[in-house]
Formats: C-alpha cells, structure tokens, sequence
C-alpha cells in the first residue's frame, strides 16, 4: 500500500490547520456563509437535511486494517456508530458537529486520510476496480497509476475551479468493473502491438440528468504520456467547458456540443505543446508509488480444509458460491463481503462490523481492504483454508449474507433520508425490495440481476446502468418512482431505458415483482440471466407486466 | 388573470452549529418544533421574515421559505421533504424523532 512521504503528510496537515482556523471564523462570525461554504466543500463537508456531512476519500477504495479502525473510531467518538459506503469508494458520516469536523480531519490524517476534494468543481476521488492486485482477469495493478493521479489532481492549481466536479475512473483489467464509461474520464490499462502498457482513454461518459456513454478519445496512451495527456483533456475542458449553465456544465456536454473530433484535436495540440514541460519527473514518482504497491508474498497452505467445509456445510458453500471471486493466485480467493443484509441500509456498516473487518484483513488478509462502488467491502486476497474461519467471523456479526450480484445487493444512494438534493427516498425501497424476495426464497433462481436505485435525477445511485434502475421524483407533492431497463455498467455500458409511468413508493416493489416474474416467465434456461432475456425480446414482455390495464386495454 | 391566493408559510434553515432543522419563532428565536414556529399568513411578511433570517448568519444556515398548514398543534409542513426534516431518516430512530 502506498504510505504518505514527509510532502504528503505536510501537506493534509496543513489542510487540516487551515480547515481549524477558518470553522473558528465561521463559528465567531467573521466569515459568512457563502464565504465559508466553498471552503468546507473543499474539505469534503456538506450541510444536508437533518446535519452535516462529512465525506472522506478511500482513494481507489484501498485501506489498510489501521485505516479502518480508525473510520470505525470516528463513527463511535464523533457520529452515530456507523458509516456509509458510497458509489464512489468514499465513506460518509451523516452526523458530525460542525466545530468537532476539524478534530475528525485531524484522526484523518493519522492515518493517512483525508476529505479533500470529495465535492466542489474539481478532479474528484480517483476510483479504481476494486479487484485490483488481485483479480484472475487483470492485465495490470492500476492503483499505482490512481495514485499518481491522486497526488497530481490533488490541489492541482489549475484545476481546483472546474466548470463542474470531474470524476476518473481505473481499471487494469478487460472486464470493466470500474464503470470506466460512465466517467468523466475513463481509463482502462492496456497493451499495444509492441506489448508495451498503456490506455485507452474514454472521455465524456456520465450519468446524472443527461446520461451518456464515454467515448474513446485515444485508443493508446503510452504510461510516460498518461498525466501530460490527462492535463490536456482537464485543460481543454477548462477552457472549452460550459460555466453558463450549471446542467451543461460537465465534459459530457463539451464532447457532446462540439463534437468528440474537435475535442481530441483540441486536445492533441495542447498535449503536443506541454508535454516536453515534463521532464520525466513523474515517472520516477510512479516507479516510487507502484514499490508500494508490490504484491504480497501469497502463503502455502493447500486446499484440503476448504474442500473439506465446503463438501460438509451448505450454508458455507452458498456463501463461496455467490461472494467469492477468482483470484490471480488459485490457492486464494476474493471475498465480496456483502454490506447488503437483506432489510438493511445498503452500504451502512456499524462500528464493530468495521472493527470485524479490519482484524480479518489484518489477521487473515493480508492487511488489505477495499470498498466497492456496489457498496460493499472487499477482502482482496484470502488464502482458501481461511475462508471458514472467515465465513464464520462475517456470520456472527451479520456479515455473511449470501448474495452478492443477486436482486438484494442492491446500489441505493441516500436519498431524501438524508440528502439535500434528493426528490424521495432511496434507502427504503431497496430495503423492500430485498426484504420482500427474501420471503420469497426466489434470489437465487433469479441469479445475476442488478437493482440500482437514485433519490433524484443526479443518479449517485446509478440508476441508468443497474440492469433495473429506479429513479425517484416528486410528482406534485408525492413520491414517485420511474423504471429503467436493460442499463449496464460494464464494459458493455448500456444506459437503460425508461419503461412508462412511474410508480408512487406503495406500488414499487410489486412492480419490481411483476418484472422479475416476467424474466422467469420468458427467460430460455436457467442460465440465461434477466440482461440477456432483455437483450433477447426487448421492452415488450417486462413492458406488459408492469403497466397490465394498458396491455389489456390494447388487446379489446 | 387570477393570483394563486398567497399558500401559509414558515422560514426554515439548519442550525449552523449541527446542521439540525430548524424553524422561525415570532420572537425572532430559532425552534426545532416546527409546531412552535411562526406561520406566516402574508407575502410581504414572508418576505420581510426571510430578510431577518438571512441577516441570521451567525445561528443558521440557508434559511428558505416554505409551505407550511395551520393545525391545532402548530404549523404543519404540507410537504414530505419538510416532514421528513421534521421527523428524522426513515432507516434509523435517528434525528428528531429520537429526541435529539
């Protein structure tokens, strides 16, 4: 893992200090609020509806089992005994006091944290696939390159006053699990003819009111060239970018006005004249940054004991079957630990869960920790005669539910629970959703689907890629839930389309339940999952299970 | 062309220290009882109210008007997001309705 230097930890430290000083004036009155507001939003703290908020950066989603203690520390010391995992890999505490967020910067930055950079119109938390180091699939570890974009986005001076936030996805592996589409800029680490590693740079994706799929602005980016190319786009964008009208304002809308050529040439040119101003400085960095990143010497240990628990224990070998996933190592495992009980708030975990966690990293992986976009927490390398003793560890403190990419690991953002923003709610209706095919006994049978839920049209809960997305507005003064279908965030990236009518909030899980039982219906095997069947027959059979009065009306 | 008759109204904010809903007294204090806040039944006051709150910096934060009913206990928001300031979150006794 990577490990602050003197700079970085000068740097959140005077932050910190900084941050002190000017919570002291707002408190005694010298600076006003609309003087202090961009200050606290640089600092990642938000004013929602009941309290502040305070969001703090999991860079790439990786944590160490200190790290976690300390998250679970502040949630006890300062909040309510909880956290909530976010779909960028950040963490949010919902109830922190104004005068007491300097003193949890401060506990931040003892183990190097911060909140820098979570809101405002700049490069935001660079996030990752949350697999990395680990997966079978990957080509390459593409943490230290979302490391080295940390340290260079972060106070960058050019860029700290964006036309609109700005969002940078990794991946280094071919099956996208970083939503790298979907972003402002997605990266996905690649090979040229000549086997030498680089990218393919996507630009312009994002979801929020005017969803779009990125598009490839350069098809190989060699790695000495990633930052000065990336400084290019950003740049570009600077210039280029909208600032007249907050809705147009995000590089979607630039790509989409003036056209993905005019972009890329603009970007050309300005990569041509500024990359010679580089001098080679940063990939010394980058050599510095993946040293930290180095894998860990995997244990030996044989696969008779896990062979052997997963012939005897059935509810053990559901568990592997839907919460692990293939390592690079086959004596190890990824473990999914699903932060997704059924009836519980997606992506909320209690202090002691958090504590859990953090002495399994510790004792039984590797010390390594990640937070996923889906809202869950990721044990990266688990050696597979530990996973027993894992499995019953998670299962005493509610951690062990089995269904990981299944109808209940549903993707809610807070909603009107808890966000200023929000048009309804979000937290119960997963919690319905879930709750309600629990009784069912059906989420296994159904297999892969993803329910991805947004408390209004800005879809933190990305709504337009879940295979289902539920989007919740107000509609004249009640809650109202539209449906989309078909979205995906891989690296087949679909936005979903909007079926009809929405649902008021009493009427949405039955018409979840009509959709899922229309996919039963029409699906050709088992093995064909609710995206293909919909891929298959289109809108038309899911269509008529929702709106029934209307399909009948057009049959008399 | 008929105005929409002028709809009740309370300004409401955040408290600038923890960030908790809060409403305007007639005696120009801040409650966390909606019930006890002022409603306010003429536009030109509302606006006038709005004024005092936003010269309010140094209590709270963002104060904005918004609808609100007579009832015998108070004014009533006529809204679900001023309900649910009101109450709390829906997933945790958390907030208000937990007594805080």
């Amino acid at each position: 893992m990577y490990h602050y230097n003197d700079f970085d930890e000068a740097f959140v430290r005077e932050r910190v200090a900084q941050f002190r000083g000017q919570v002291e004036r707002r408190i005694d009155g010298s600076l006003t609020e609309d003087e202090f507001k961009p200050l606290r939003l640089m600092n990642g703290l938000y004013l929602q509806l009941h309290a502040y908020m305070l969001r703090v950066a999991i860079p790439y989603g990786t944590l160490n089992s200190r790290q976690m203690r300390q998250l679970a520390m502040i949630a006890d010391r300062w909040d309510k005994g909880y956290g909530h995992f976010t779909t960028r890999q950040n963490i949010q505490f919902n109830w922190p006091k104004l005068g007491e967020v300097p003193d949890i910067l401060e506990a931040l930055a003892d183990v190097e944290m911060h909140a820098i950079q979570t809101s405002g119109n700049t490069i935001r938390n660079v996030t990752a696939d949350h697999f990395a180091g680990a997966a079978a699939d990957e080509i390459a570890d593409p943490r230290p390159v979302a490391e080295l974009i940390r340290q260079w986005s972060t106070d960058h001076p050019e860029f700290q006053f964006l036309p609109r936030k700005f969002k940078i996805a990794v991946t280094g592996s071919p099956n996208d699990r970083a939503v790298t589409r979907a972003h402002d800029i997605g990266l996905r680490m690649v090979r040229n003819d000549a086997g030498e590693p680089g990218f393919e740079v996507i630009v312009g994706g994002g979801l929020g009111r005017t969803p779009m799929i990125g598009q490839v602005i350069r098809d190989f980016v060699a790695q000495q060239d990633l930052l000065p190319y990336l400084e290019a786009i950003v740049s570009v964008y600077n210039l280029l970018g909208r600032r007249d009208n907050k809705y147009k304002a995000r590089i979607k809308i630039t790509v989409a006005e003036n056209g993905i050529d005019e972009i890329r040439a603009r970007v050309e040119a300005q990569f041509e004249q500024s990359k010679a101003e580089w001098g080679g400085f940063d990939q010394e960095l980058l050599a510095r940054i993946e040293h930290s990143f180095a894998p860990p010497v995997f244990k030996r240990a044989g696969l008779e004991k896990f062979n052997a628990n997963l012939a005897a224990n059935g509810a053990f070998r559901a568990w592997c079957d839907t919460n692990l996933s293939e390592h690079r190592d086959p004596e190890h495992a990824i473990v999914t630990v699903s932060i997704k009980a059924h009836g519980a708030t997606p992506g909320d975990a209690s202090s002691t869960q958090m504590r859990v966690l953090a002495d399994l990293a510790e004792r039984l992986g590797y010390d390594e920790l990640r937070i996923s976009h889906e809202q869950n927490v990721i044990l990266p390398h688990v050696h597979k005669s530990d996973l027993p003793e894992i499995y019953a560890t998670l299962r005493d403190h509610g951690l062990a539910t089995a269904n990981v990419g299944l109808i209940s690991d549903i993707i809610a953002c807070p909603g009107m629970d808890y966000c200023a923003l929000a048009t309804a709610r979000s937290i119960p209706v997963a919690q319905e959703i879930a709750t309600r095919f629990d009784e069912l006994k059906l989420e296994h049978e159904i297999g892969p689907l993803k329910i991805k839920i947004s408390g209004c049209i800005n879809a933190c809960g990305h709504h337009h890629v879940g295979h289902i997305g539920i989007l919740g507005l107000d509609r004249a003064g009640v809650e109202n839930y539209q449906i989309t279908l078909g979205g995906d965030g891989t690296e087949t990236a679909t936005i979903g389309e909007r079926t009809g009518p929405g649902f008021p909030a009493d009427e949405i899980v039955p018409a979840v339940e009509r959709l899922v039982g229309a996919y039963l219906e029409h699906r050709k095997s088992e093995e064909e999952t609710f995206l293909q069947t919909y891929r298959r027959l289109g809108m038309d059979p899911f269509k008529a299970a929702l709106y029934p009065e209307k399909a009948q009306s057009r049959a008399a | 062309m008929t105005r929409r008759p002028f709809a009740p109204k309370v300004v409401a904010a955040n408290d600038l220290l923890d960030g908790d809903a809060v409403w305007l007294t007639e005696e120009d204090t801040w409650t966390r009882d909606m019930g006890e806040a002022e409603l306010i039944e003429d536009e030109a006051v509302a606006d006038d109210r709005l004024l005092f709150a936003l010269g309010q910096a140094n209590f709270v934060v963002g104060p904005y008007l918004v609808d609100a009913k007579a009832t015998p206990k108070g004014p009533a928001p006529t809204h679900f997001r001023e309900a649910f300031r009101m109450r709390g979150p829906s997933n945790y006794p958390h907030g208000k309705q937990a007594g805080e």
